[in-house]
């Protein structure tokens, strides 16, 4: 762990330059750096408590044009490659939830205008439990949920 | 080095990011096994990724994302030599930005 923080050290003075220079081409902006991080929605232990964290609501609408790409069996539950993609239109952001996770929240990507929906990235999971992605369009948000089975729980905890 | 690789591909028209960041995505329930003590929480909590400096993806993560976090999204236009950049941010307020230059794939 310390070589990561020498790493990270050194990183930060040697980055100083581009540090400064991604702010001032707006790379990374004051606002956005600092932009809030949903604590109580990540920190919730229910679904419906991190879902009104981070919308105001937990309604969901089920819906079959969203695909979620998952392993059925999840070796390593440390590592579990999660792909989401939908062919809605006016998608504003992609949200990934695991059922039985301490806390459910794992994941928001919010969307530039440009950006498809359609984004991978690899979550932990603890144990066997639905993975749920959350699809907010047009104001509302619609759902679907994959089971994946996990041998070896991933969260350490 | 950065702690961030970066790869951007264009084809037909379709701009696909690829990023592989190195970070602990520490949960803070993991116990060190020589102290038996938790290991503290150290997590990326936000990435933002741009195109030519306009924001094409922010992501909120928690600390279930795996360790060495992967991700991969892709957006309409981009043409080669566009810049695209990541930067991330973590619960410890340390961070880290990349940048890389679009390659067309024929």
């Amino acid at each position: 762990m310390t070589s990561m923080k020498r790493r990270i050290f050194l990183k930060g003075s040697l980055a100083s330059g581009a540090l400064g220079v991604a702010v001032s081409t707006g790379l990374l902006t004051p606002r956005t750096a600092l932009a809030a991080w949903a604590k109580e929605a990540f920190e919730a232990k229910d679904i419906n408590s991190a879902l009104s964290g981070l919308f105001g609501t937990s309604d969901l609408t089920a819906s079959d044009k969203i695909k979620i790409k998952a392993p059925d069996i999840a070796e390593n539950g440390a590592v579990v490659p999660i792909s989401v993609s939908t062919d809605m239109d006016g998608v504003e952001s992609i949200t990934i939830v695991a059922e039985k996770n301490q806390n459910p929240l794992t994941a928001t990507f919010t969307l530039g205008a440009t950006t498809l929906p359609d984004v991978s990235t690899r979550i932990k999971m603890g144990k066997t439990s639905s993975v749920i992605a959350i699809v907010k369009s047009g104001g509302k948000l619609y759902s679907t949920g994959k089971e994946v089975k996990v041998t070896i729980g991933g969260c350490g905890g | 080095m950065s702690s961030i690789k970066l790869r951007a591909s264009t084809k037909d028209g379709i701009t696909t990011v690829k990023t592989l960041i190195s970070h602990p995505m520490e949960t803070g329930s993991r116990k060190d096994a020589k102290t038996g003590e938790k290991i503290p929480a150290h997590f990326i909590q936000e990435v933002v990724c741009t195109h030519n400096g306009a924001n094409v993806l922010t992501a909120s993560w928690g600390p279930a994302i795996s360790k060495n976090p992967y991700l991969s999204f892709s957006f309409k236009g981009g043409a080669s030599g566009d810049k695209v950049g990541l930067s991330w941010v973590d619960n410890k307020g340390e961070k880290d930005t990349d940048e890389t230059e679009i390659k067309e794939i024929k």
